[in-house]
């Protein structure tokens, strides 16, 4: 290995030879070309796995089943049936990144209070582990067994006069499948917001304990403000997460519940007029854009947040 | 897992003994139990109501059941594919990451939390619009997939087992004795990651025995797959499997975080596991 590029630990592929030894001034950026290819093989990857589909799901938008292009794939998709599908889609996973952010968050504090180590810690953080990676069909086997019509919580709920079929509950319906994500959505949470709460520093609050400020304080004047920024983050990341679930909501509903994700999906099995092949990619490419900004959001919510958490 | 973490901290916050009144610290764990215990029962309570509806009979019997070798076989392989894949493209890439490009972190972890929020239907059909012929009428091309999904998860169990390392360090010192990049990687770097290439591995296979939207919209019958097919045989059995499938993964993910937990050196990287994140830089890191 060359001496002169200091602690050059791994060889960066072609770039160690001779080329890196004469010019200082040309130095620094030869070598920083050079770290930057050690990075080739993951942007690659990246390129060809997730950016090219993606690339290939805009353009397709705006053809027709010719080649020819067209708006009137984006213009199907933003009426009627899809319009209405997006609208359902939006409330679901507004309603199922906020209630579970702030569960999932209580739950994050309460084990992060909780010695370290200790088996409820162990217990929370690999159950949420799992259960965040739950979901689909079996889950929906499990609450239909649970609050279905002839589910043991339905059971015992009309047990005690209060069946939740009579109040407005029905598991195949929105409030169902929003309780139902709820099951990976507050795991999740618990799992993305549990590492900003490590960089809440104990020395904060002593130091408001030591000047008299009360546990409400704390958390109004220190805590909450350096909080808020990755919570908010996680939050987005719980609503991207909301939207882009299919497989639970398709085995609970049969997708009598209208989702874009259920839609798209059924654009895949070849349930299409003809000469609308694409609007499935149409309806892609408005989930796309939606979650663009709220990952634009979520990267900005984050540089607030490290500028305290990390 | 964060008990590695914990040791370091332990040190810090041993001399407050138990019972000084923090502030309202100390009152806290009375309203703590009750969300716990809310938790709980909504995470319970669907687990047992599966083991009631399948029954324990049905458990013995799943692995005989037709179509379970044939799926399971394949859900296997596509897991070992992925894991491979995974960890070769992400161990060397987050080490590089650490040691040359430590400004780049942030902008990794954006792009590896985009497989979680981009959907799934998405991006099958993007992927079965692009992907050549022969590749689209392989089952391999669902692997291939699978390790962009795992992503999030690889790369920060791996991130937050480096973070707990003094890389620098460990690599300098390895080499002023004359180890190469070679030797470093696998007899430094490596052995000392042990905890977080486990829970990224868990996490991995988890993943793929659990995929169910793009391998159905493949249409490939993975385990999964199978599971919801099965159900109009028999639904006991699906439940029995998914269960088992689900308990399994658990009990994995909880040894693992046993062993990271137990001690000494080998700990070092258990901070690691899942999204847990050590605590801060070492003094002099960036």
């Amino acid at each position: 290995m060359t001496a002169d590029t200091a602690p050059a630990v791994a060889p960066g592929p072609a770039a160690a030879g001779p080329g890196a030894r004469p010019g200082r001034p040309r130095h620094s950026t030869l070598r920083s070309a050079r770290d930057w290819a050690g990075l080739l093989p993951f942007g690659v990857y990246v390129g060809l796995g997730l950016i090219l589909p993606t690339i290939a799901i805009i353009i397709g938008a705006f053809q027709t089943d010719d080649g020819a292009w067209t708006l009137s794939n984006i213009n199907t998709a933003l009426h009627g049936v899809y319009l209405h599908g997006l609208e359902v889609s939006l409330e679901l996973s507004v309603i199922t990144a906020i209630i579970p952010g702030i569960i999932g968050f209580l739950i994050a504090y309460a084990i992060f209070t909780a010695r370290r180590g200790s088996m409820l810690r162990r217990v929370t953080i690999t159950a949420s582990g799992t259960f965040a990676n739950f979901g689909g069909v079996p889950l929906a086997f499990l609450f239909i067994a649970t609050l279905g019509t002839t589910g043991i919580a339905t059971g015992w709920l009309s047990a005690i006069g209060l069946n939740p079929y009579d109040h407005g509950f029905n598991l195949y319906t929105f409030s169902g499948v929003a309780l139902v994500y709820m099951y990976f959505q507050i795991p999740l949470m618990v799992l993305v917001i549990l590492p900003s709460l490590e960089g809440l520093r104990p020395a904060w609050r002593e130091a408001t304990s030591n000047l008299g400020a009360s546990s409400w304080q704390y958390w109004r004047y220190v805590g909450g403000p350096v909080l808020m920024p990755a919570f908010l983050g996680c939050v987005l990341l719980l609503f991207g997460s909301a939207l882009s679930a299919y497989a639970t909501a398709q085995a609970l509903t049969s997708g009598s519940i209208p989702l874009t994700s259920i839609q798209i999906g059924s654009f895949l099995n070849g349930n299409v007029l003809a000469g609308q092949t694409n609007v499935g990619k149409a309806l892609a490419l408005l989930m796309v854009l939606i979650i663009a900004v709220a990952m634009s959001l979520y990267a900005l919510a984050q540089r607030r947040a490290a500028k305290w958490l990390q | 897992m964060a008990a590695v973490v914990g040791q370091q901290l332990a040190g810090e916050l041993a001399p407050v003994p138990p019972r000084v009144r923090t502030g309202a610290i100390r009152r806290f764990p009375y309203w703590r139990w009750i969300i716990l215990v809310i938790a709980g029962l909504y995470f319970a309570l669907p687990l047992y109501a599966g083991f009631r509806f399948a029954g324990i009979s049905s458990f013995p019997s799943v692995a005989s059941q037709e179509g379970f070798s044939a799926a399971f076989t394949l859900s296997l392989r596509l897991a070992a594919i992925t894991t491979v894949l995974t960890l070769v493209l992400m161990v060397p890439t987050v080490i590089w990451v650490h040691l040359r490009l430590p400004k780049v972190r942030r902008i990794m972890e954006t792009i590896t939390i985009l497989p979680i929020v981009i959907p799934p239907v998405v991006l099958i059909l993007g992927v079965l619009e692009v992907s050549p012929a022969q590749l689209k009428a392989s089952a391999n091309l669902l692997a291939l997939l699978y390790v962009v999904l795992a992503m999030p998860f690889a790369y920060r169990a791996l991130d937050a087992g480096l973070r707990a390392l003094d890389l620098k360090t460990l690599v300098e010192a390895s080499n002023s004795l004359g180890g190469g990049m070679g030797t470093t990687l696998w007899r430094i770097i490596l052995p000392n990651l042990r905890t977080a290439l486990l829970s990224a591995t868990v996490l991995t296979v988890a993943l793929v025995l659990g995929e169910f939207t793009m391998a159905s919209l493949d249409q490939y019958q993975t385990f999964p797959v199978w599971i919801v097919a099965f159900d109009q045989t028999s639904g006991p059995i699906s439940v029995a499997a998914s269960l088992a499938a689900l308990i399994v993964t658990w009990i994995v993910l909880m040894l693992i975080s046993m062993i990271g937990g137990r001690g000494g050196r080998g700990g070092r990287g258990a901070g690691a596991t899942l999204f847990s994140v050590a605590r801060r830089e070492p003094p002099g890191g960036s």
